[in-house]
Parts: structure tokens; sequence; C-alpha cells
């Protein structure tokens, strides 16, 4: 337990770093989801970051790819990768591009970063599984402003219709999108009674930031017996840095190096 | 130094003026109204002013609606998102019933920087430029983004305007008079052409004088107007110069450079060389060393210039 802390810990300093070294990059909405990556990676999916593309490792598809640093930062932490390379986010050349390539970063099962489109592919990845009668889970993660999308629901239309119980969505509710606060801009709520409709698993998580909730909803999500399953997360967009949180200026914005160090002193103390 | 300035910030602060003369104008937006500047439009009129969210098809569904009323929307998110994610709304809903639609894409090409592949587009002036209908244009400055939007607003239709996320140098003055149709003569010249549109145009123009060290006299045309193509002046620059290169910060497939290649197909066959992004993906950088990457400075001019020349 205290190892799920301190590796989440490390993984919010590595993103304030990376971000504010490339002074460009989506630091709100990787803070709000970096426990949900940090159980996924050290806890619940079968990965291996000695054999990247193991037939049969459980995938995980950051539909939000603008969220590319915690993914970065958690793959590093699990040594799919040296994490020196996180300094080079967004460089030219580097293979931390500003969204995600699965062709560039070893444990990247897909490239994203246009939104709507990962669940998409998600579901596409785990009807293969059922063709090929492979155990392995499909874990997809999703913005609430991103369920904007109409290609989410045409998505969530599909997982029911071909009872894809091997996929899991998260959704990270941090109640914020780009241009504020989502139930101003574009209400998606009720988001739970929505996927129900659609013939989803509902799961709601209180606090998105608390590993035993997480780890109860996984835990439960992975018994579905013929319902692909959502995890409607509760989460904070900027989590842990205080000047980050809950505020929307923050969801695509590098620190410059007072910030980095202001929120280094937070996230150490 | 020239004041610098990018395209959309210019939409954006024009976008209030044609407000205050056209009642029936409307903006619409998909969760990027701060990065397409159209929020300085919704804090001049917040009820004129719609945020559909992150949802680009029905951005251009809706917008094609409004038309039917008698509004005048301006649809604006970025080029990828627009000319990709909701091209066949935009096919079928504004273009086959030939609707009053004005959409205006920010962050087209590499300039978008550190965003990376997935969000700069290249393909956005082929994909618009080849439906019936369709008027496409592409400003190289503040100042000729105002031009378009007056010329926009005088086509009972749908209009493509291309803006970019970069600043970039003021060319014209207020003086400036801009033609759906026409391309502008910057520059006579007697050995090359080159046609360049949008942010390539000031490279084109420190091409042109480059080439002169070398005793070359280039002959520089701004193609703001895409579609329509000012076919007689590129038949004319052909004749004239025996020798044409094209500068676009776009696929050399589908964009200007085939657009010219067409024309010189079709009426004045000379050699032809396409300054663009080489039918690749672009990737994360800072503006200036992918423009260099992806052969899009003056310096490709030149040697383009140099290459064409050779052949004729
Ligand atoms: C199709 C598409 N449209 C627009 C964008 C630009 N964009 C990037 S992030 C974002 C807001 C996302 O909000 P949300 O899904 O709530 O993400 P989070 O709050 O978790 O960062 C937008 C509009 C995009 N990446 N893809
Ligand atoms: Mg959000």
């Amino acid at each position: 337990m205290a190892f799920l802390e301190e590796t989440v810990r490390g993984i919010r300093k590595d993103i304030v770093k990376m971000i504010g070294k490339a002074a460009s990059g989506h630091p709100g909405g990787s803070l709000s989801s970096a426990e949900i990556l940090t159980l996924l990676y050290f806890e619940q999916m079968n990965v291996d970051e000695k054999n990247p593309k193991k037939d049969d490792r459980d995938r995980f598809v950051l539909s939000k790819g603008h969220a590319a640093p915690v993914l970065y930062a958690t793959l590093a932490a699990k040594g799919f990768f040296p994490r020196e390379e996180l300094q080079d986010l967004r460089q030219l050349g580097s293979m931390l591009q500003g969204h995600p390539d699965m062709n560039k970063v070893p444990g990247v099962d897909m490239s994203t970063g246009s939104l709507g489109q990962g669940i998409s592919v998600a579901a596409g990845m785990a009807l293969a599984g059922k063709i090929d009668n492979k155990a392995h889970k499909v874990f997809v993660l999703l913005g609430d402003g991103e369920l904007q999308e109409g290609l989410v629901w045409e998505a969530a239309m599909a997982a029911s219709h071909y009872q894809l119980n091997n996929l899991i969505a998260f959704v990270d509710n941090n109640n914020l999108q780009i241009d504020g606060a989502i139930c101003e801009v574009m209400s998606p709520f009720p988001i739970d009674a929505k996927f129900k409709a659609f013939g989803w698993n509902v799961i709601t998580v209180e606090d998105g930031h608390s590993f035993d909730e997480l780890r109860t909803a996984v835990e439960a999500a992975k018994k579905s017996e013929d319902k692909p399953t959502v995890i409607i997360c509760q989460t904070v967009k900027g989590k842990c840095v205080s000047f980050m949180e809950n505020n929307a200026g923050w969801h695509g914005k590098g620190p410059n190096a007072e910030e980095v160090k202001q929120a280094l002193a937070e996230l150490e103390a | 130094m020239a004041e610098k300035k990018s395209t959309r910030q210019a939409y954006g602060e024009y976008l209030v003026k044609l407000g205050e003369t056209n009642e029936n104008l409307v903006v619409l937006d998909a969760d990027l109204s701060g990065a397409t500047k159209t929020n300085i439009f919704k804090k001049a009129y917040p009820d004129r002013h719609f945020n559909v969210g992150i949802a680009e098809a029905n951005l251009m569904g809706m917008s094609a609606g409004l038309a039917t009323a008698g509004k005048v929307p301006f649809a604006s998110t970025f080029a990828i998102f627009g000319a990709g994610r909701a091209y066949e709304i935009i096919r079928n809903s504004i273009c086959y019933p030939k609707l009053n639609v004005k959409i205006a894409l920010t962050h087209s090409g590499i300039s978008v920087g550190e965003d990376g592949g997935s969000h700069q587009s290249i393909e956005d002036i082929a994909l618009m430029r080849v439906i019936p209908n369709m008027t496409v244009l592409s400003p190289a400055d503040a100042v000729e983004t105002e031009k378009m939007m007056d010329a926009a607003l005088a086509i009972n239709g749908p209009v493509y305007i291309r803006l970019g996320r970069s600043d970039v140098p003021v060319l014209f003055d207020e003086t400036y008079v801009f033609e759906v149709g026409k391309a502008g003569l910057l520059k006579s010249g007697e050995d090359v052409t080159i046609i360049a549109t949008g942010m390539m145009v000031g490279p084109a123009m420190e091409a042109a004088e480059r080439l002169k060290v070398d005793g070359i006299s280039a002959q520089v045309l701004n193609m703001g107007s895409i579609k329509p193509i000012d076919v007689d002046a590129i038949s004319d620059a052909a004749i004239k110069t025996g020798a044409i290169v094209t500068a676009e910060e776009h696929s050399i497939i589908g964009g200007l450079g085939s657009a010219v290649a067409e024309v010189l197909g079709d009426v004045a066959p000379v050699p032809l060389e396409r300054v663009g992004v080489k039918d690749l993906f672009g990737q994360s950088g800072k503006v200036a060393p992918l423009m260099e990457k992806y052969g899009l400075t003056a310096n490709d001019i030149v040697e383009a210039a140099q290459k064409a020349i050779g052949r004729k």
C-alpha cells in the first residue's frame, strides 16, 4: 500500500518535471488520473516490461491521449524504458511525442490524441480477444469532456451489443475541460445513467485518488459476466499541486521554473 | 522587424467587427475557443457564441442547421478535427446543399509544434478543395485574414478559411485588395515563379531575395485563393518564366502544389517543383526546427527554384 503511494508520488513529480522541461503539455488531466494508471500498471494489469508485446498481456488505451505524461511517467517507473527519456518529452526526434505513439514507445498499446477514438479502438481490441478466446482484459481511460464525442457512444453501444465483458473503461471525472466546467460547456451528465442505458455495468468511485476504492472497483469489473464495465471516478484536475487543482487554466500549459519548484516542494511534503 | 501576429488572432478579433454589422452572424466552437480565438467574439457577443463541446461532427451539423434559417455561422476548431473528423458532415450537410457556413479552422500545418503529428493537419486543403461548391482560402497574414473574412461573407455558400497557430509577419497593409479567384503578384521576375500560400509567403519573398544575389530573377505570386484558383495567373507565369515552384505548409499531395500541377497540365506544362510536406506525418518539436526538418524554409524554396530552372 505504502508502495503504491510512494510510486504515484514519484510519477506526479516526473509529470511536473517533464512538462516543465518541455514548457508545454497537459499537467491537469495527467495528475487527475495518476492513481488509476499506477494501480493498473503496478497491481492490476498483467504486463511485462521486459516483454512489452507479449501476447497475453492486458491492454491499456489512453483515449484521452493528451494525458501522455502520466502514461510515460508510469511506463518509465515500471521499467519499460529509462526514466531519463522523460526529459525529451515533446522534443524533435523524441519517442515521447506530445500524444502517445505506439510505434515509438515500448508499452504503449495504441496511438491516441484525437478524443473519442481510443474507446472505439479498445472495443475492437476486446472483440479480437473474444474471437480468439483470450483471457486478457482491455482497459481504456476517457476524459469526462471526451464523453461529448459521438464516437464514444457508438463504441459504447457496440461494446454492450457484443457483450465485451473484457472491456473496462475508466472515466476521469474531474469536471473540467479546456473551456471550463463540463456542466457549463456541454453537460455529459448523468454519466452513470447514460452508460447504464447503453447496457454497461456501471461502478462509481467516490474518490478516484483512493487506491482501495479503485481496487475494489477493478476487481468487481473483472468479474462482470456479459457486460463491459465503466468505472466513473471522481477526481481532482491537477491533483496534489495546489495552484493547479480544479483550475482549467492548467489543462494544457507548462509550469515555469518557479512553478515547477513549488509543485515539487508540495509533492515532497 | 515587421509586426507579427497569428492568423487565428486576427480571425478572433475581426469576428467582433463583423458581428457589429451583421446580426445574423453566429460563432460555433468545440471546446477550443481559447485556442481558436473565438472567445474574443464570445466576450463581445455571448448570446451569439455557441460551444458545442468536444463534438466536431455536431459542430458542423448544427452550423448547417443554423444556415438553413438564415444565420451565418462561423464554425471553428483545429483543422485536423474540423476537416478530418467532420469531413463527411461538411460534404453532405454543408456543401451538397450549398449552405452558407464559414468553416474557419486553426492550427493547420506543421507549425502546430509540440502537440505533434496527431494534431498537425497536412491534408485539410486537399480534403476541402475536392468538395464541389466549396471555396478554399488560405491567408498569409493578419490583414489578408480580415480581407478573406469579408470576401467569405460576400459569398452565399460554404467557405473554408485555413488559419495558423504561430505568429507570422504582417506582410500587407490596409490598402491590400483581396479577390476570390485572383492571385496577388508580390514581385515580378523573369526566370522562375514561386507560388506560395499561407505562412510560406514570407519565406517565398525571402527566397526571391536570395535568388537575386545569385543572379536569378524570381517572380512571387501569393495564392490565397486556392479554390477557385487563378488559372490565368498560373498560365501567364508559366509562359513568362518557364518554371514554377509551389510552397505550402501542407502535403504536396492534394494541396496548392497539386492544384497548380492540374492547371499546368491542362494549359501550360512547364517544370514544377513542389515545396511542402513530402507524404509524411509531422511530429512534436519547436516550430523553426520542424519547418527545417520538413523542408519548409526559404532555403528549400531556393533549392527548388534552382532545380526547376535546371529542368527548363
Ligand atoms: C477530437 C478532438 N477534439 C479536440 C481536441 C482538443 N482537446 C484536447 S484535450 C481537450 C479537453 C479534454 O477534456 P477532458 O476529456 O475532460 O480531459 P481532462 O479533463 O481529463 O484533461 C480538448 C478539447 C482533441 N484532442 N481531440
Ligand atoms: Mg475533464
